[in-house]
C-alpha cells in the first residue's frame, strides 16, 4: 500500500497556543480515513495546513510522496488535492452549472481562456454535464446557488471538489446542518465516491463516521490519541473519554 | 446526450446579445446624427464610458477597488501626445495602440503592489502611485512640459484618411468606433471562464484558489487589460483635444470615475458607459443651474443613490421600458441589473 496524504511532525502555533502538536498522519492509497476530534481539537488548523491556507511553523505535508508544504492552495488542487468546505463557502450568484464549470475549466487547464466564450468546448462541456448529473443537479444548473435547498448545496460542495479530479479528497463535515429529510442524498453521494479517490473526512457526526471509515484518527488538543480500524477505536477507553463523553454532553 | 446540449446552451446563455444591448449600441450611433453641434460633450461621455469602462473591468469582474485609475489614463495620454508631437510614430490608430500598451506595461508592474492587501490598502496604493507620477511628469517638466502640458501637438488624418475636424465629428466617430471595438473586447473576456473565474475571485479568493484557480495570475492580467484600457482612454483624449497636461493624473478624474460606476452600477459592462452618459449630463445640467456650486448638486445625488439602493432607482427608471418588452416580447425584461449587485 502506498501512502497518498503523510504530514510528518506537524507543528503550529497561533502566539503562544500551540494548535497542532507534532502530528504525524499517514492515509493510504484508497483509504476512507477520519480524523475526529473533539471541538478545539484543532481539525480545522490541520485541514488549513493541509491545503496551504495556513503554514505549518514545522513539520512536513507530502502528497503521493512529494513534497508539497511550500506550495500555494491552487497548485495543490491542480496536483490532485482538493478539498469541501465546512460551512457554506460556495458562490451565491453563481448558478451549479456556473461554479462547476468554473472547477473543470480550471483543472483542464482551460480556466485561463480569455477569448473563448463559456460553453464552447465539448470536452468541457461534457465533463460538467457528467458531474451535474451524478450529483443530481442537472434540473438546477441554471438557478442560482443561494435560491438552492440546502441539501443541493451539500452536493454542490462535493461535486465542485469532485470537478477537480482530486487524487486524495478532503470532506470537512460534509453533512453539517443538513435536515434530516435531505441527509441521505449526501451520505449516498459520499458513499459512492470512486474507490480510487483516497478520501480524508473531518467529521463530527459519529454514525457517518463509523459506516464510512476504514480507519479513524482521534485528535485531541492538537496532537494525535490514538489512531486504527473503527471497532479499535471505539473500544479504546481514552477515546470514551474525552470524545464520546464530550458528545454525551452535548 | 440532451444534458450535454443542454450544458452547453445553457453555458452559452449568458453571452447572448439582447434586445436591450442592439437597442444601446444602435441609440449610441444615432446620437451622432440627432446632435450634431454637440459632438465634442459626446466626445467627452465616450471616453469617459471607455474609462469607466475599464475601473468596471477590475472593479466589477475582479472586486479590486482603485482612486488611482487616472494613472493610465494619464500615461496613455502623454505617450500619444509623445508620439504625435515628435512625429515617432504619426498614424493616430497606431499611436493608440501603442499609448494603451506603455499603460499595460505600467499596470502589469504596479498590479504586484495591489493586488497584494485589502481594499484599503488598494485604494491607498492605487492613489499613491498616480499621485507620484504626477509629481513625477511635473518634475520632469524638458518632456511634459510640466504645467504648461504638451503644447502644439498636430494629429495626422486617422488611417491617412480622416482628418480631424474643429467640429469634432471625426473625433467623435473614432472614439465610438474605438469604444465599440473595445467593448466587444470586453464583453467576450468577461463571458470567457477566464471572467467566470474573475467573478469567483471577487466573491470569495480564498474559495477561488480551492477550486484551483491562480488567483494573483488572473488579477495581474485583468488589471493590466484594465491599464491597458485606460491608456486608450487617455490617449484618445489627446488625440481628439490635441492637449496633454497634468490634470490628466489628477485625483478627481479617479475620484469621478468612481462617481460614474456608482451611478451606472458595477460588473454588468453597460454600468461605465449608462454611468458617464448621466454623469455629464447631471454636470451639464447643474453647471448651468449653478456654474460654481454644481459640485454639490453631484454630491447630493451621489448620497441618495447610495442611500436609496441603485437596483431600487434602475427598477423605477425601467419600469415602463420593462412593461412594454414584457407586454411586447413576452419574456421577462431585458434591462436590469443583477439583483445580486444590489449592495
Amino acid at each position: 500500500m502506498t501512502i497518498a496524504l503523510e504530514t510528518r511532525g506537524l507543528e503550529k502555533s497561533f502566539g503562544g497556543l500551540r494548535v497542532t502538536r507534532d502530528l504525524s498522519l499517514k492515509v493510504m492509497q484508497g483509504a476512507r480515513h477520519a480524523l475526529i476530534g473533539p471541538n478545539g481539537a484543532g481539525k480545522t488548523t490541520v485541514i488549513n495546513q493541509l491545503t496551504g491556507v495556513l503554514t505549518p511553523n514545522s513539520g512536513r505535508i507530502l502528497l503521493e510522496g512529494h513534497d508539497i508544504t511550500g506550495l500555494s492552495v491552487h497548485k495543490r488542487v491542480l496536483r490532485g488535492l482538493s478539498r469541501t468546505f465546512q460551512i457554506n463557502q460556495l458562490y451565491p450568484d453563481l448558478t451549479p452549472l456556473e461554479t462547476v464549470g468554473l472547477a473543470v475549466s480550471e483543472r483542464m487547464g482551460r480556466g485561463g481562456d480569455w477569448w473563448r466564450r463559456m460553453g464552447t468546448r465539448d470536452d468541457v462541456n461534457a465533463e460538467i454535464a457528467e458531474i451535474l448529473s451524478r450529483f443530481h443537479l442537472l434540473d438546477v444548473m441554471t438557478e442560482l446557488t443561494s435560491t438552492l435547498p440546502y441539501g443541493k448545496q451539500r452536493l454542490l460542495e462535493i461535486a465542485v471538489a469532485i470537478a477537480a479530479k482530486p487524487r486524495v479528497l478532503l470532506l470537512d463535515e460534509p453533512a453539517a446542518g443538513v435536515p434530516e429529510s435531505e441527509r441521505h442524498d449526501i451520505l449516498a453521494a459520499v458513499a459512492a465516491l470512486p474507490r480510487d479517490v483516497t478520501v480524508l473526512l473531518i467529521e463530527h457526526d459519529m454514525d457517518l463516521v463509523f459506516s464510512f471509515a476504514d480507519r479513524i484518527s482521534v485528535l485531541v488538543n492538537g496532537g494525535l490519541l490514538t489512531e486504527g480500524a473503527p471497532d479499535e477505536v471505539a473500544r479504546d477507553p481514552r477515546v470514551r473519554a474525552v470524545y464520546l463523553g464530550e458528545a454525551a454532553d452535548a | 446526450m440532451t444534458a450535454l446540449s443542454d450544458v452547453s446552451s445553457h453555458a452559452m446563455a449568458s453571452a447572448r446579445w439582447r434586445i436591450s444591448e442592439v437597442a444601446f449600441w444602435v441609440l449610441a450611433l444615432a446620437c451622432a446624427f440627432l446632435f450634431p453641434s454637440r459632438y465634442l460633450i459626446m466626445t467627452d461621455i465616450v471616453r469617459l464610458g471607455l474609462f469607466a469602462l475599464s475601473l468596471d473591468l477590475i472593479l466589477g469582474y475582479a472586486g479590486i477597488v482603485s482612486l488611482g485609475h487616472a494613472a493610465f489614463f494619464g500615461v496613455g495620454a502623454y505617450s500619444a501626445g509623445l508620439l504625435a508631437l515628435h512625429g515617432i510614430i504619426n498614424e493616430p490608430v497606431i499611436a493608440l495602440v501603442a499609448a494603451g500598451f506603455v499603460a499595460a506595461v505600467l499596470g502589469f508592474l504596479t498590479s504586484f503592489l495591489v493586488i497584494r492587501g485589502v481594499d484599503l490598502t488598494r485604494l491607498m496604493v492605487t492613489l499613491g502611485i498616480a499621485l507620484l507620477l504626477e509629481a513625477l511628469a511635473e518634475r520632469f517638466s524638458d518632456i511634459t512640459g510640466g504645467t504648461d502640458g504638451l503644447q502644439g501637438i498636430e494629429m495626422q488624418p486617422i488611417l491617412g484618411l480622416f482628418t480631424f475636424d474643429m467640429f469634432g465629428k471625426t473625433g467623435f466617430f473614432y472614439s465610438l468606433i474605438v469604444l465599440f471595438i473595445l467593448f466587444l473586447l470586453a464583453r467576450r473576456v468577461v463571458h470567457s471562464p477566464f471572467g467566470l473565474s474573475l467573478r469567483a475571485i471577487r466573491n470569495n479568493p480564498l474559495r477561488a484558489a480551492a477550486i484551483g484557480v491562480p488567483v494573483n495570475r488572473r488579477l495581474i492580467a485583468v488589471y493590466t487589460l484594465a491599464a491597458f484600457y485606460a491608456g486608450i482612454a487617455g490617449a484618445l483624449f489627446t488625440q481628439t483635444t490635441a492637449l496633454a497636461s497634468l490634470d490628466v493624473f489628477s485625483f478627481e478624474r479617479s475620484a469621478d470615475l468612481m462617481l460614474v460606476l456608482v451611478i451606472g452600477g458595477t460588473g454588468y459592462l453597460y454600468g461605465g458607459l449608462i454611468g458617464a452618459v448621466v454623469f455629464k449630463m447631471l454636470q451639464e445640467l447643474f453647471q448651468s443651474i449653478t456654474p460654481q456650486y454644481w459640485l454639490f448638486w453631484i454630491g447630493l445625488v451621489l448620497v441618495v443613490i447610495v442611500m436609496v439602493g441603485r437596483a431600487r432607482i434602475h427598477r423605477w427608471v425601467l419600469f415602463v421600458p420593462n412593461l412594454v418588452i414584457r407586454q411586447f416580447a413576452g419574456r421577462k425584461a431585458a434591462v436590469a441589473v443583477p439583483e445580486g449587485d444590489a449592495s
